[in-house]
């Protein structure tokens, strides 16, 4: 394997001849170009990390680059003037909340969709892609009105509840289990498993790949989740972190501080971030299955 | 061979019978799922229908049926055909800029290149932000005097300019903020669609003489439609729902320049707590987004056979 890989690099970086200069002319200046479009897409985020560092006694609107050594104090300060630690706990809560309950309902519509018979089985398929088209961030009038009518304003639950399920999530499953091969469950059947056991111990543990895809996308989508949580929240006590900074952001605390915003900005971002680049195929490859559907 | 069959057939009942058995118990493990669908999707498409057609407004006691009252009041104001438009420059600032750059991204970073697992990363890094972290760094860089952009203009001659607070600029900058944010995305896509096609085609093409455009031109991009047209109908389908970054960055302004659908919407069932009107601009988003859906749908259909 590993010598097959070497030996087609070598045969690629020996192309002779014309050919091989303009492969070579070719990939210096492909080179160039997306060291350029690199360069351009990381520096908002090296300037966020440079101003959140930046001592506060040597503010940013006194010169590009600071001479003073690096300081934690913008993150102090944020961290004590907006309730970002119940913030993070409601994130916390609400994102793990979304895919506990959500891995229940694609686990088990994954599963009749993809293998049992029964009438009105392609109609409700139907109603699943339909349900796709309709997303929820188009639905927040209605969503919002039943939300009060079932007196959970401001409350968790009310931001987590449109989440439980998931159109993706059912598509995924479904062809995930109906790629098993039948010969699990029946082993199962036979040993005596009944169907929780079958689901649970068959379909579900069989598909870990599946599952890590879509808990990778599901994770990142409302932990970023604003506008609908925005919309049912009023206090600091149910608000996730997108909310709390776009509070934070416009409140009288930062003081258009851009120091005190920036830390906050990234004290909202880091786990995701840092999760991506400790992770970055398997992101990848879970928002790529996401588009695919 | 008989005996190994009889066998079988005692311990299970044989594939072909069990297929098409009918399992009534398919209903209640698709009966999670269909509660939540039918209360937060189904159910509230049909509610929305139905209360745009009622006069439904908080400082208005007088809930009376009015028919499409509430379409041909949204028609009369000149603030609504505003939105229109800026919602029609937003998608078309957004969506042929960020197919564009995904596309050019993925060719760059498709073949082997020194740091490319680095460039990747720089590139895709801000989909994973939130919209409303990205709008936050971005209304940043766009301060005037010391932002970044200003100060990077400045020190080239340029004139200061106040990006976010110019009713002339605002929609553009936030226009570049969300292409910032998506084009990497995107760029996955094409990548992905880039690793089905052959070297060997590309190969043969080159050596029949074909310069990197024509191989491109008459191989690369037909072989990625099915890519662009996913990408473009996700694209265009996100920018109709944009709506983060309006509300971080200006809040719809200024004097509405940066006021799109989804914004507007929200103000007007959050700000103006006229129920009535908001549904309709429900009923207006949904329907657009449904045909978006489905042109996307058909536009696949098209095209698959490429692959």
């Amino acid at each position: 394997m590993s010598s097959l890989s070497t030996q087609s690099k070598v045969a690629n970086w020996d192309v002779s001849g014309a050919a091989g200069a303009l492969y070579r002319r070719g990939s210096l200046v492909r080179g160039v170009a997306a060291l350029l479009f690199a360069v351009l897409w990381v520096v908002p985020l090296l300037w966020t990390i440079a101003t959140a560092f930046r001592d506060p006694r040597d503010p940013v609107s006194s010169g590009l680059i600071s001479t003073a050594p690096p300081s934690l104090a913008s993150f102090a300060t944020a961290w004590n003037s907006a309730p970002f630690p119940t913030y993070y706990v409601n994130t916390v809560i609400i994102v793990g909340g979304i895919l506990i309950v959500q891995l229940v309902t694609i686990t088990l519509a994954g599963y009749a969709f993809g293998r049992l018979q029964f009438p009105g089985k392609s109609v409700l398929f139907a109603l699943f892609l339909l349900q796709m088209m309709l997303p929820a961030s188009a639905l927040i009038v209605p969503n919002y009105e039943t939300i009060r009518a079932l007196n959970l304003i401001d409350t968790r639950l009310a931001i987590m509840l449109p989440a439980f399920v998931s159109g993706f999530g059912t598509f995924l499953m479904t062809q995930t289990f109906r790629a098993l091969p039948r010969e699990f469950e029946e082993a199962a059947r036979i040993d005596g498993a009944n169907s929780w056991q079958v689901l649970r111990h068959v379909y579900f543990a069989l598909s870990r790949p599946a599952i890590v895809a879509f808990g990778v996308v599901s994770v990142c989508y409302h932990w970023n989740d604003f506008l609908w949580p925005l919309i049912v929240t009023n206090t600091p006590a149910s608000r996730p972190l997108t909310v709390g900074l776009a509070t934070f952001t416009q409140s009288s605390e930062s003081g258009q501080d851009w120091q005190l915003i920036m830390a906050g900005t990234l004290l909202t971002t880091f786990p995701l971030l840092i999760g991506f680049f400790a992770f970055q195929r398997r992101f990848i490859s879970s928002f790529i299955q996401s588009g695919l559907r | 061979m008989r005996d190994s069959l009889t066998v079988n057939s005692s311990a299970v009942p044989p594939p072909v019978a069990r297929r098409g058995r009918i399992s009534w118990s398919a209903y209640l493990y698709l009966l999670p799922s269909l509660v939540f669908m039918v209360a937060f999707s189904l159910w509230p498409a049909l509610e929305a229908a139905y209360q745009s057609l009622f006069r439904l407004n908080l400082l208005n006691p007088d809930h009376s049926f009015i028919g499409l009252g509430n379409y041909i009041a949204l028609a009369s104001q000149p603030l609504f055909w505003q939105v229109l438009r800026n919602t029609f420059v937003f998608s078309l600032g957004t969506m042929p800029i960020s197919v564009a750059l995904a596309l050019v991204f993925a060719l760059l970073l498709n073949r082997r290149l020194p740091l490319i697992g680095l460039y990747r990363t720089a590139i895709f890094y801000p989909a994973v932000l939130p919209m409303i972290s990205a709008a936050a760094i971005w209304s940043f860089l766009y301060v005037p005097s010391y932002g970044l952009i200003d100060r990077f203009l400045t020190s080239f001659g340029g004139a200061q300019i106040n990006w976010l607070g110019d009713a002339s600029t605002a929609l553009l900058a936030v226009i570049v903020t969300t292409i910032w944010k998506q084009a990497g995305y995107y760029m996955i896509f094409f990548l992905a669609g880039l690793q089905g096609i052959s070297a060997e085609v590309l190969e043969a093409a080159e050596l029949d003489g074909a310069n990197l455009f024509e191989s491109l031109r008459s191989i690369t991009l037909p072989l990625l439609m099915p890519t662009t047209v996913f990408v473009t109908t996700v694209s265009l389908i996100a920018s109709v729902q944009a709506v983060d970054q309006v509300y971080l960055m200006t809040q719809g302004g200024p004097d509405n320049s940066t006021n799109t659908f989804l914004y507007f919407l929200f103000q007007t069932a959050f700000t103006n707590w006229d129920t009535g009107q908001a549904a309709a601009l429900t009923v207006i988003l949904l329907l657009a987004l449904f045909l978006m859906s489905w042109l996307n749908y058909r536009s696949l259909d098209r095209f698959t056979h490429y692959e």
